[in-house]
Formats: structure tokens, sequence, C-alpha cells
């Protein structure tokens, strides 16, 4: 099966009754049905073959996520090209180094700002020939010869339907389940983004695993938020709908999502780490805010939340008080709050990418929220252990999908092996054979142990445990995920280890810490004078000692200093994802770490950055270091 | 083609002269500005056109008709639109309520019918939604289209007053300072939307704009006042070189200097 053959399928068998995809326009939900899907890839694929797309050329999607995306990846494999998704907020650089590296030649993108991306390139890219827009405001003025409207290209796909009826049918048939279906970017936090080719087969067998663990009904909403460019949404937006059959829904501008969440209430929902903590925090910043009756309500029943999770995640039952208890906060207080985030029908709750901190996945069960943890990569079509639903564990990472064989290598490193195990990297074959035997089991980088249950407990990720003095050694992550429980606390990156003392990058939230600073009658300029104010420094402080009390005596923070900037994916310090990547954190700030190990009080910097607006600025500031 | 002629316009205040025999002529689907110093009879120049101040003497001409004597509502329904130099909004209202009262124009169902909601008047209220939502997408406020205008940060409510004057379905829209008190950001976007008003929608547009930038930007043709008077007119570069505006703006002494 590919995708396309799936789309037919479901959409012959559910036609108009059912809403695939929503999108919110003119302030409404408007409903596409499978039927319309369907019509809609059809022409496009249509058009696309028209304009010449032939088997196995490359097309590339850029823009935020709209059902239009969708159409174009399906067509894309209809006509029997490779899809590929890139994050919409990427660079003119980074867009034209992954058009050249995947010999893109066409590109459907979503507006003008993205055109503008790949018109204003140094050089012409050398293999695009056409470049597909969707939304038409502001392009009146352009005449390269390669713009075409989406419209446009649909239109030329009808009309060639209409002259040969079967022609679709037969593209649709040619494609075949090993055929590679996207190629996908992996994340890396290590080095320049890699493309993953990954088959139909990958995809379908994945998603019905997935289904089978964790079973969703095609009553279910999902509101699709993040970018198509990551794997889970890949699998959350497009493979998994098509086989289980809920609904897709999509935002209608970034700023209004969260509203349109909670409007839709889906059932399901997959983000990375980096959006629970960021709503766990957003309920801690707004309660900060509300009044005494709330606060006192929230101070009263969340530790019964809290207790009632530590027994869930321990898989200790609780006893009938505390059942009551929770019964009754729940009418109280969790439901309430479960409506405000837009999780009040929530049934699967997942998150998966990296390592989610304890903290956040206490929050979470207390408030009522079965949050899931996924361990997978891109490389093995996603997922390779989970959680499921009464066997939640806050220390492991769940048992290992139907299908999926999982074994543990010699230095301890996570092995797996599949039908969802990737084809390799694109014009890769080298990082291939680094990263799959020869044998067919995928390398995960990570190193972990199956307990007698057979659940998989991961104890580090991508090497980045740290060797403490007396030889032991511990997660940096495990650190790391602490402090950002803190609301004031963004970024927190670790170094140290071995002979060197423990010292922290902190970096600030700004709104929780603005907001800090204006209760405390606190004047500040910009983020960095809000950086390097005493006061900030002494309320990280206190953050940091609390967390300090939780660790072991030698896992704990010696000096920290706060970053005077927030870090961003322009300039590499994160991944689009929003992963640190530590490497360039390091080598950034190295003068701080430097100072931090050494014990020096400040630091002067005098550096220049490049804002989200492409201009750049000049930082001109003196960091101090604290000792706690 | 003309569009709309301002012929030897003279306003007084008691004593006070406002503007002394000024003249001139906007084109159809282009964006004119009238710039000049604090006091030079900007505002007043704009109210003439608008119908909020009747001159003693002179000739507004609209669309070859002769408007001057008309109230501001009749000009309305001729297809002008405005906003002010202060927002002026139902604060106390949301930003999609404030659009639909910009649509009364064209609402045409009855007291009875509209007051108890049933056929015609429902229909008519769904389509006026639906025209609305679209400039809401237009301008790009779908985030707080059901909030209380009073509680928007200002950048926002000047954007929303572009709306609600584009909701009138304007020909000829008259905008008054709609940059000021932005930051630069805000600015960017703003002459976006109204580069986009002009072209998409081609709408004529006059305004008063205090940032030389933009007005040099985006404006096909230029009227610089100064006491009342009209010292200079052109496209934007011959405004520019004219020696009466560089005294206007600079004073004598400093172009002595110079």
């Amino acid at each position: 099966m590919t995708f396309p053959k799936t789309l037919k399928a479901q959409a012959a068998q559910l036609g108009t009754g059912k809403t695939a995809l929503r999108k919110k326009g003119l302030g409404i939900w408007q409903n596409c049905s499978w039927l319309e899907y369907l019509e809609n890839v059809r022409t496009l694929a249509l058009g696309l073959h028209s304009l010449g797309f032939a088997k196995g050329d490359k097309l590339a999607i850029i823009g935020n996520n709209r059902p239009e995306s969708l159409f174009a990846e399906i067509a894309t494999q209809a006509a029997g090209g490779i899809p590929l998704s890139l994050y919409h907020d990427s660079s003119p650089k980074e867009v034209a180094a992954a058009l050249i590296k995947f010999d893109v030649t066409v590109a459907i993108v979503e507006n003008q700002e993205q055109v503008d991306k790949l018109l204003d390139q140094p050089e012409q890219l050398p293999n695009l020939h056409r470049i597909i827009y969707i939304n038409k405001r502001g392009m009146r003025k352009y005449s390269d010869e390669r713009l075409v409207t989406f419209e446009a290209v649909q239109g030329l796909g009808t009309a060639l339907g209409d002259q040969r009826p079967e022609l679709f049918d037969s593209l649709v048939a040619a494609g075949k389940g090993d055929d590679t279906a996207i190629i996908c970017l992996t994340s890396g936090t290590t080095g320049e983004p890699k493309g993953a080719m990954l088959s139909f087969r990958n995809l379908l067998s994945m998603s019905l695993a997935f289904n089978e663990a964790d079973p969703k009904k095609a009553e279910d909403e999902f509101v699709s938020l993040l970018p198509l460019a990551w794997f889970g949404e890949q699998l959350m937006s497009v493979a998994v709908p098509l086989v289980a059959g809920y609904t897709v829904n999509f935002p209608e501008k970034d700023e209004t999502a969260m509203a349109d969440l909670r409007e839709i209430g889906p059932h399901i929902m997959l983000s990375p780490p980096k959006v629970w903590e960021s709503i766990a925090a957003s309920v801690r910043v707004r309660m900060m805010d509300s009044t005494p009756f709330k606060k006192f309500m929230f101070n009263t029943f969340m530790p019964v939340g809290e207790r009632y999770a530590d027994c869930i995640l321990t898989g200790v039952s609780p006893s009938l008080p505390l059942k009551m208890g929770r019964l009754l906060a729940d009418i109280l207080l969790f439901r309430a709050l479960r409506d405000r985030l837009g999780l009040s029908r929530i049934r699967s709750a997942l998150t998966g990418g990296s390592s989610l901190g304890t903290n956040v996945f206490r929050f979470f069960h207390a408030i009522g929220v079965n949050l899931k943890q996924l361990y997978g990569q891109t490389e093995t079509a996603g997922i390779i252990c989970m959680h499921r639903t009464g066997h939640v564990q806050g220390s492991s990472v769940g048992l290992p999908l139907a299908g999926t064989e999982i074994k543990i290598a010699e230095n301890g490193e996570v092995l797996s092996k599949s039908a969802g195990i990737f084809k390799g990297y694109y014009n890769d074959q080298e990082v291939t054979r680094q990263v799959l035997t020869s044998d067919g089991w995928l390398k995960s980088g990570d190193t972990g142990f199956l307990d007698s249950n057979g659940h998989l407990t991961i104890t580090d990720r991508t090497n980045t445990a740290l060797t403490l003095s007396d030889g032991s050694s511990f997660s940096t992550q495990y650190i790391e995920n602490n402090l950002r429980f803190s609301p004031y606390i963004a970024e927190a990156i670790v170094f140290g280890g071995g002979s060197l003392p423990l010292v922290a990058l902190i970096g600030i939230t700004s709104r929780a810490v603005g907001k800090w600073a204006g209760d405390n009658k606190l004047s500040f300029m910009t983020f960095a004078d809000l950086t390097s104010r005493p006061e900030v420094i002494d309320l990280i402080a206190g953050e940091v000692t609390r967390v300090n009390a939780t660790l072991p005596d030698l896992a704990r923070i010696s000096r920290f200093a706060i970053i005077y900037k927030e870090l961003d994916a322009d300039e590499g310090e994160l991944t689009r994802t929003g992963k640190v990547r530590r490497e360039t954190v390091a080598v950034i700030y190295r003068d701080i770490v430097n100072a931090l190990h050494a014990g020096t009080e400040t630091v002067p910097v005098d550096t220049s950055i490049v804002f989200p607006d492409g201009k750049s600025g000049h930082i001109r500031t003196t960091v101090a270091t604290r000792k706690t | 083609m003309v569009q709309l002629s301002c012929s030897d316009i003279q306003l007084n205040f008691g004593g006070v002269r406002a503007l002394s025999g000024v003249s001139f002529e906007v084109m159809r689907g282009e964006i004119f500005a009238i710039i000049g110093p604090n006091g030079a009879g900007k505002s007043s120049m704009l109210n003439c056109i608008s119908g909020l101040y009747h001159p003693q003497q002179g000739k507004v001409t609209y669309e070859g008709q002769d408007v001057t004597r008309l109230p501001p509502f009749e000009r309305t329904k001729l297809g002008m639109a405005r906003s002010f130099q202060n927002i002026a909004l139902f604060k106390g209202m949301t930003v999609i309520d404030n659009l639909m009262i910009g649509r009364h124009l064209h609402q045409h169902s009855g007291l009875i019918s509209g007051g108890l909601y049933y056929g015609p008047a429902q229909t008519e209220e769904t389509r006026h939604r639906e025209y609305c939502e679209e400039i809401i997408e237009f301008l790009e406020i779908q985030s707080i289209r059901k909030s209380i205008v009073g509680t928007l940060a200002y950048g926002f409510q000047k954007r929303v007053e572009l709306a609600r004057a584009l909701a009138l379905e304007p020909k000829l829209l008259l905008l008054d300072e709609p940059m000021a008190g932005m930051n630069l950001e805000e600015t960017e976007d703003m002459v976006r939307f109204i580069l986009d008003t002009n072209e998409a929608r081609g709408i004529t547009i006059i305004m008063i704009e205090h940032d030389m930038g933009v007005v040099m930007d985006i404006s096909n043709s230029v009227c610089v006042l100064d006491f009342g008077k009209k010292i200079a007119g052109g496209t934007p570069e011959q405004v520019q070189q004219d020696p009466n505006v560089i005294k206007a703006y600079l004073g004598d002494e400093d172009l002595e200097e110079l």
C-alpha cells in the first residue's frame, strides 16, 4: 500500500460523510471530507504531472501547516515523486542548502515570505524550476517565470483529468510500498540535518502498530500545531489519520492556535517536551497573576493531585481517602483547568522527541491528563517504545510496539529492529552504515536497559552523561530538566564534569521574569538589561539552590550565569524543534563558561547578534557569575 | 482620471484662516499624501474632504459631483471613508461589532425584521459578517476579533480603525496619520496593509503622514501645506527638491547656514 492508495480506499469508504480535514477560515471551521481530500490530491497530482514532474523527483513544501500542505504531500507521492517538508521559519540559507542537498526540482510554498526566500538567493538554485505558491497576497508584482499559483496547477490537473480520466488511477497504481514516501529531516542536535528516507511500508506499518498500542477512533479530533517538518507531526497529521480516520484540524493563524485548540478540544496530542513544559509553566505563571481565591484553590488541590500522580507513576494503588480527595479536586479545580488548556477531552496525550522532566510529567498526571512518553527516532519511522494506558511509569519509556524488537548492545546502546526501520539517509551511505548494521539493527545512540517486565528505561540520550569527581556518572539532562521546571528558567545548559566543577548557563523566560520584575517594581530597558539586574540574579540563584538541594552533593551546580539573550534557532543555538545544540552554545558562550569554571565574578561581553527580523545589532554588557 | 478635486478651498475659524486657496487633484487609484509642519492645516483639509468642515469658499468635486455642501454621511454613501488621528472606535465593543457597524450603510433590513432577526435579515447579517471576516483576514487581526477594542494595544486599535473604514466598502479612503505613535515594526506592517489595500482592492488613498520615509516610499503624489497655503505639489521626488518645502521644514535661518 501507499498513501495515495490508502487515501483512495478511505475516500471510497467514507466519501463525503466524514470530515478528514478542518481548517478555520473567515472565523468558521470549514470541513473537507475524505472525498474532497482525494479530489484535491487528484487535481494537484495531475497538475504536477502536466508540469513534467516525474517519478523520483523531489518536491519541497515550505510553510505553516494547512490542508494544502497535505494535498501537496500526497499529490507528490501520487505523481511518483518524493515530498520533503521544511520548517517555515528556516532562513533562506537553510532552505537553499536543503534544496540543493536533496535535488529539489519543485517547491510548494505558502506565501510571499517563503517565495522571497527562494528568490533572494545569491545564486539561482540549480534544479529548482517551479515555485508553486498558495497565498496570492502581495504576489502581483512578481515576474519570475518559475512562479505559478497552487490553483493554476490544480486547474491544469482538472483539465488533464478531463482528457485522460484513467491517468490518476494508473499513476497511483504504479506506486509501491517500498518506494520512498517522504524524506524527513532529522533534528540534528549534532551537526547538519540529515534526510531520512522512509518508505510507505515503514510509515504504514508504524501507524498500524501505533494505533494498536494506543487506539484512535474515527470520531477523534487532532489539532495540527507543530511543523510538518518534524517527524512526529508527519505521523500524526498524515500517516496515522490515513489509517485511523480521525479528523485533523488546522488553526487559523499562529496567534490563534491556543484559542482554536480550545475550541476543538482534541482527543489526541503529540508534542515534544518543550510544548508540555511551556504549558505547565504558563499555568504557574498565570497563577501568580490570579486572585487570592484561585491561588488558594490551586495551592490546596495541587498537592492532592500530585500525591495521586505519584501513586500512578510508581504503580502503587492510591488509598481511598486520596481517591476521594482527588475526585473533589477534579470537580473543583482540575476540570476547569483542563478546559482552559484545551485538554478537556484529551484521551491520548503523548510526548516524544526527547526526555521530559519528571516534574512536568507529574504535573500533568496531577491535573488528570494521561500523559504518555514515546521513545523512538525518525529513523525508526517514529516509535520504538511507548507507555500504555494504565502502565505509565515516570522512569521508563514503556514497552516496545508490536513487531518491534529491542536489544541492548554490549556498550549499553539501545538497538531496535522493526518494519519501520528507514531506507537510509538520502545520498549519505557512509552515515547510514554508521547507524544501521548489516543485519538490520538500528543504533539509537542512547544507552538504556530493559527491566524484567520488558519496559525500556533510557539512562542517557546522545552522550549527555557526565562523570562526577568520584568517577560515577550522572545525566546533565536530569539536572537541566529540573532547573527548567522553574517558571523563570527557559533554558539550562550544564557544563563540567571530571575535574571541572558543574556550572550552568541559564536562559530566563522573558514573560515570567519580566512580570516578576514588574511586580517588584524593578525597572529595566532591554532583555540584556533584565538579565544583568542583581535582583534577577538573586531570583535565579534561589531557584538553582532549590534544585541543588534535591541533587547529590557532587552533582550540584556550583556557579551559574544568566545568558544575556534568548537562545535562537536562527543562530543555530536551538534546533528548529527547540532542542538546545550544546556544542554551538558551548562555542558561542565559551568565555562565560570558562569564567564559570575559573570562578571569575564578571565577564565583559561585546558581541553582535542577528534579530529575528534579520537585522543585526550590538550587545555590550557585563555578565555576572554567581556562586551557589 | 480625476476622482477628487479641491479648488481654491478657503476655511476660516472666526478670524483665523486655516486654509486659503488650496487646490489639488487626486487621481483614481493613487496614494496621495498631504504633508506639512504642525498646524499647517492638514487635518482641516481632510475634514473639508470628508465633510466634517464646510469651507467658506471653494469647491470639492468627487466623481464629477459637487459635494462641497454635502454632510459626511452623504459622502460616505458616495464611497468615502476615513480614519481619525485620535482613534475613534467604540471602545467598549468587540472588534467584530465595530466592523459590523461599519457595514451599517449597506444593511437594508428594517426595524422589525432586523429586530426580530428573521428571514432576509438573517441572510443579510451572514453576508455582512462574511465581508467583515474577509477584512479581518486581510488585515491579519484574527486573533483579536472577539476582543474588546479598549483593551487592545495601540497598534492594533489603529489597524482595527482601518478595518472599520474598509468595511464601508469605500472607493476613496482618507487616513489621518495612520502610522502615528507606532514603532518600526508596526509601521512596516501598516505600510504593507495600506499598499495592499491600494493595490488589491483598488482603493484611492489620501493620507496625512509625518513619517517622511513612508510618504516618499509609497505615495504617488504629495501636496505640501504650510500656514494654510499649498506651497508645493507633485511627485515625491519633485517635492523633496522644492526650495519652499525645505524652507518650511527647516526654516530660513537654517537654510542660510546650509
